[in-house]
């Protein structure tokens, strides 16, 4: 019986084909997401294994908690005392920090968020312990050289004997002479990771950490076991330093970047699940139409005394094979979506590690499941409705599915589960108290689902006269193709809704973002403007790496500037939680405005060395009041001893601060190396060209410092935002992509059920160009249904969920975009119609006369 | 006749479509028994009635009022299950429209039935089954890649290879021409000849009816003439007869 159904599928090509495509797409998302984060894990874990492959034990410093990039460097004379101890055969000392290349046209080369590592090797070792191979030249030596990785050198053009410019963190631009050029073990890509190389020395003292070392690399004497020489050095281990062995270290420096990988992995999974969801609506929706066009099929095979059990198995067993081929193909096609999303990331600036393509057995399990799962949920419904068929409908001309006994209750169970959805929304939005915040994200996802498909299934009750509007451009437009597919559009409500429910929700969707991210500008904008009364800022390239302090105090220096004062962050740990500590240069009072709930802006510059400004939420949350003492610990391990003097209430655009903020003196004295997230100026005169200019002479030396004028301080902020966003709408896209394909489904099958009406009207006189352009007509108006229900939808959702963050946000409809959106519908509407409308105009009109 | 005799029986039975002003009585009362082992026509004008009947006989559909038995089993009451095991263990049907599923082939489309109830077929009957029909080589044909009137003998197979108590035709020649309606007549009179199958057939061609051993008349929903055989022109004769005697009353 089951053997039947298979046949009867695997004997429709097209139809399987199409079916599957839904499908195809989502699990494609989830297994090129998994092939990618799998192979850039193993393109780090490759790096930190052939950066350690000989080091047996390896000492670091340890932060007092975070991970351990923020730990401090430790004293040198560890070195000597590892050296003394006997397990030891050899040992080496280095120091790792980061360091930022300038180009020929006095920019900071930077490959989107990679960074620019900077080592130290010892150019009269036997280079043991260097993972670094030297392909030309000599490794550095010296206070005027520097090796650099081949594909910076490449990048630059570079050779051995030329100059480089290079900005050490928290330093001037240094000249230096490139001495070598060096690749990194065997591995391929560094991800668009510089590296800058220099001796000990060197290195120490650009990077301020004279007498100073970031790690040991131990060898052991050959019959010592690594474990014993760990406890050995257990022993000799100065404070805030811990000890690992070798495979120990790499195996922690990998699940270190796997956890910052695993947002990453969630964060493209989720589009996956997007995409799927979708894909259920179109395969329900696919599945009910063949159904309806197959009842005679069914009826028969009930006249023979099939059950309707058996015809369930039938639809299932069906649904089964198509989510195994869809899903087998998804997830070799997800191997091409993973190049294809790391090409997305590559044109968006950030460059991932790769070695070869990681195809693991869970990429394997989770699409074939996943993608078989969903099919088969989705067939769910339409296999229900296959068993209403009687066997009469057998011998029955043009028999109709009759609606089901719950249809007249449809309008009303919509509305209780858009009801049911919007509350869950509300909730999840507004209670933030006794909810944790994983439930509360959960019930907005839910709520956003379960709206859409309670708008999905009210749909087919407003399609009718939505279809007679937006189908009146065609009428006019078109003649008589415009008004029979305006009719055509209308003839099944049902079919054109849930056709078009595909469509809306990817483009709600989207709507929900560009409303948000409206939003977020319009508030950020606000509160820029409000907040800054600063001339000019200071920021790097990029916005949201930290530029040096002496930048600053270059144009202290200088004296230039009326006011200088800038702010720096780092992080800190209080009442048991790691939060965003702030520090504030002297000055600042005069170039920023907030609303003081204790104190007032002149508390920024009396702080002192314990003195704390905290934010409202922070000081109710730990019960702060004026002079409330508490201790913070910064990650060197040492302690802050601070006391409340001010409190502000953190504008909902964006704070300059964290819960936290302290003086620069008290941060700089528990931090190495402090920098600056921005830096603020006021100059006499304020913003004119010959000012810009000043200031840009002055800061000559440090290239990677941009001076900006609000609104440049603005755009640059933004820009950030808008890499994520326009990322958002080509992941969501893949939605609107796979409706699209729902449109075409529909669209191919419909003209297969109208075959000998369509025949007639090509006997009748209707030229081919004529029945595309009917099927073009009736493809645009179903997609502008998608969009007439989407866009608003997400405009409302949007809107909720702006309302619901933290202050609120001014609620923005951003037109522009939202005329974007309907072209985007149009052109889907126009994409999809060009294959079913080929096959509409290529029936003959004797075949299709003929047939049956 | 004694009651044992009557495969299909049927009591007083009415179907009235739609409802007030608009109602149709498709059938105003029949009553009648259907002999085992005989061919039995059932013939009228168009609109008499006679697909109506037919499906209430073979259960598809429900009376509005009266009973209906099938080997004996009372059928108007039963539910979805009780009849689509009935139709396993009893009925056979043979559509004007053949009904063959487009993706199986000839011999999957006969073994159906059968496949539908998870049992398997005896080989010398399907042996003895397809040579009757003349299919022999035409078994791994699609439905599209055979005649009107094989697909309508790959029917009539299909409805005897479980061995029914009854096989229903509603107009098994309505969509072929005399030549191969002639070959489907002779198979279905050979079967009921050879294997005592009782089939139950609606027509009106009166060729059609001559092979039967018997022919209902119905005229507006009722039967109006019972008779035991007849020649194509004798049925002619009495289909005009009656036509003129509905229309005089
Ligand atoms: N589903 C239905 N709904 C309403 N009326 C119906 C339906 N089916 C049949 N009828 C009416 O019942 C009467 C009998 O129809 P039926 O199909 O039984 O006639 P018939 O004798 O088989 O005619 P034909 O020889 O044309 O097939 C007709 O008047 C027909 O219009
Ligand atoms: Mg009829």
């Amino acid at each position: 019986m089951i053997r039947i159904a298979l046949k009867d599928l695997l004997g429709r090509k097209l139809r399987l084909a199409l079916t599957s495509l839904a499908v195809v797409m989502g699990v494609a998302m989830v297994s090129g997401t998994f092939v990618l984060t799998d192979t850039i894990k193993h393109g780090f874990s490759q790096i930190f294994s052939t950066a350690l492959q000989n080091s047996d034990v390896v000492i670091t410093g340890k932060a007092a908690f975070g991970n351990d990039q923020n730990a401090p460097s430790f004293p040198a004379s560890a070195l000597d005392k590892v050296l003394k101890l006997p397990g030891v055969a050899d040992a080496a000392g280095g120091v790792a920090d980061t360091a930022q290349f300038v180009g020929a046209d006095g920019k900071v080369v930077s490959h989107g968020g990679a960074p620019g590592l900077a080592f130290s090797v010892n150019a009269d070792g036997d280079q043991h312990f260097n993972p670094l191979n030297l392909l030309s030249g000599t490794w550095p030596r010296g206070r005027t050289q520097i090796a650099v990785d081949k594909d910076t050198a490449a990048d630059l053009k570079l050779a051995v004997g030329s100059t480089v410019g290079v900005i050490p963190r928290g330093g001037a631009v240094v000249h230096l002479k490139v001495s070598g050029i060096v690749s990194f073990g065997s591995v391929g890509s560094l991800g668009g990771a510089t590296l800058a190389i220099f001796d000990l020395p060197t290195a120490q003292t650009l990077f301020q950490k004279e007498g100073k070392l970031d790690e040991i690399d131990v060898a052991a004497q050959p019959n010592v076991p690594s474990s014993e020489l760990v406890a050995q050095i257990k022993s000799i281990l100065p404070p805030h330093t811990q000890v690992r062995t070798g495979e120990e270290q790499a195996a922690k420096a990998s699940s270190d970047t796997s956890s910052a990988l695993s947002f990453l992995e969630y964060f493209l999974l989720a589009f996956g699940f997007i995409a799927l969801f979708v894909g259920a609506f179109v395969i329900a929706n696919t599945l009910s139409i063949t159904i309806a066009q197959r009842t005679r099929e069914f009826a028969t095979l009930r006249t023979m005394g099939a059950t309707g059990r058996q015809v369930i198995g039938v639809v299932l067993a069906e649904g089964l094979v198509t989510g195994l081929v869809a899903a087998t193909i998804g997830l070799f096609a997800g191997v091409g979506l993973a190049k294809g999303l790391d090409e997305l990331f590559k044109s968006f600036g950030i460059d991932l590690p790769q070695s070869g393509l990681i195809f693991a057995s869970r990429t394997v399990i989770v699409s074939l499941v996943l993608g078989t799962a969903v099919t088969l949920i989705a067939s769910v419904w339409p296999a229900v409705r296959a068993t209403r068929v009687p066997p009469i409908a057998a011998v029955r001309e043009g028999f109709v599915l009759p609606p089901g006994r719950f249809h007249r209750l449809g309008p009303y169970v919509a509305l209780v589960i858009i009801g049911v959805s919007l509350a869950l929304v509300c909730v999840g939005a507004f209670v933030k108290h006794g909810i944790p915040t994983a439930t509360r994200l959960e019930m907005l996802g839910v709520g956003v689902l379960g709206s859409f498909i309670g708008v999905a299934m009210i749909a087919s009750r407003i399609v009718r006269p939505l279809a007679s509007l937006l189908g009146r451009p065609a009428q006019l437009g078109a003649g008589v193709a415009g008004t029979l597919a305006r009719a055509n559009s209308m003839r099944n409500p049902a079919r054109t809704a849930s056709t078009a429910a595909a469509l809306m929700i990817g483009l709600a969707l989207v709507t929900i973002v560009a409303v948000l991210a409206a939003g977020v500008r319009g508030s950020f904008e606000g509160a820029v403007k409000e907040e800054f009364q600063a001339d000019y800022a200071l920021t790097s390239e990029n916005g949201f790496l930290p530029t040096s302090v002496d930048s600053a105090d270059a144009l202290r220096k200088a004296g230039v500037a009326e006011v200088v004062a800038g702010v720096r962050a780092g992080q800190g740990r209080a009442f048991g939680k790691t939060i965003t500590l702030t520090a504030a240069e002297k000055g600042l009072s005069q170039m920023l405005v907030l609303k003081w709930t204790l104190g007032d802006a002149s508390s920024l510059d009396v702080l002192g060395m314990n003195g704390a400004v905290v934010d409202k939420d922070y000081a109710k949350s730990h019960h702060l009041v004026d002079g409330s003492p508490f201790t913070l610990l910064v990650p060197s391990g040492q302690e802050l001893h601070l006391m409340v003097k001010a409190i502000f209430d953190p504008p909902s655009g964006g704070s300059p601060f964290g819960p936290v903020t302290v003086s620069a003196e008290a941060f700089d004295s528990v931090t190495h190396n402090p920098q600056n997230v921005f830096t603020f100026m006021n100059m006499s005169g304020g913003v004119t060209p010959e000012n810009t200019a000043i200031l840009n002479d002055v800061l000559k030396s440090y290239p990677d410092a941009k001076v900006q004028t609000e609104s440049e301080f603005i755009a640059n902020q933004e820009a950030g935002i808008n890499i994520f966003l326009n990322m958002l709408f080509v992941l969501l896209g893949l939605s609107v992509i796979v409706s699209l394909f729902g449109i075409v489904n529909t669209l191919v099958l419909t003209v297969f059920e109208r075959t000998r009406e369509l025949g007639m009207l090509r006997a009748v006189g209707m030229t081919r160009r004529q029945t595309r352009r009917m099927i073009r007509q009736e493809s645009i108006i179903t997609a502008l249904i998608g969009a007439a229900l989407g866009i608003p939808l997400g405009v409302g959702l949007g809107g909720l969920f702006g309302q619901a963050l933290p202050g609120g946000m001014p609620f923005i409809v951003p037109w522009g975009q939202i005329v974007i959106f309907v072209f985007a519908a149009l052109i889907v509407g126009l994409l999809a119609a060009i294959f079913p409308a080929r096959r509409a105009a290529k029936l003959n009109p004797l075949e299709a006369l003929q047939y049956e | 006749m004694n009651a044992t005799e009557a495969i299909v029986s049927a009591q007083n039975v009415t179907r009235r479509y739609g409802q007030g002003d608009t109602a149709v009585d498709a059938l105003r009362g029949v009553s009648l028994d259907i002999e085992r082992g005989k061919l039995t026509a059932i013939m009228g004008p168009s609109g008499s009635g006679k697909s109506t009947l037919m499906h209430i006989l073979a259960g598809l559909d429900k009376p509005s009022s009266g009973t209906v038995q099938i080997a004996g089993k009372e059928i108007t009451s039963m539910g979805d299950n009780q009849l689509t095991l009935l139709r396993r263990e009893h009925i056979g049907f043979v559509f004007q429209f053949f009904n063959l599923l487009p993706m199986l082939t000839a011999r999957e489309n006969i073994m159906l039935p059968l496949t539908v109830a998870g049992k398997e077929p005896e080989a010398s009957w399907f042996e003895e089954l397809i040579t009757k029909v003349g299919l022999k080589d035409r078994l791994r044909h699609r439905p599209s890649e055979l005649s009107g009137g094989q697909q309508q003998r790959v029917a009539v197979a299909r409805s005897l290879v479980s061995k029914p108590s009854v096989v229903f035709a509603d107009e098994p020649t309505g969509n072929l021409d005399s030549k191969t309606s002639e070959e489907i007549l002779r198979l279905l009179r050979d079967s009921s000849d050879t294997y005592g199958q009782t089939i139950v057939m609606v027509t009106h061609d009166p060729r059609a009816a001559a092979i039967a051993d018997r022919i209902l008349y119905l005229a507006d929903g009722a039967i109006v003439l019972d008779q035991r055989g007849a020649t194509a022109a004798e049925v002619l004769q009495t289909m005009n007869d009656l036509d003129g005697h509905s229309v005089a009353s």
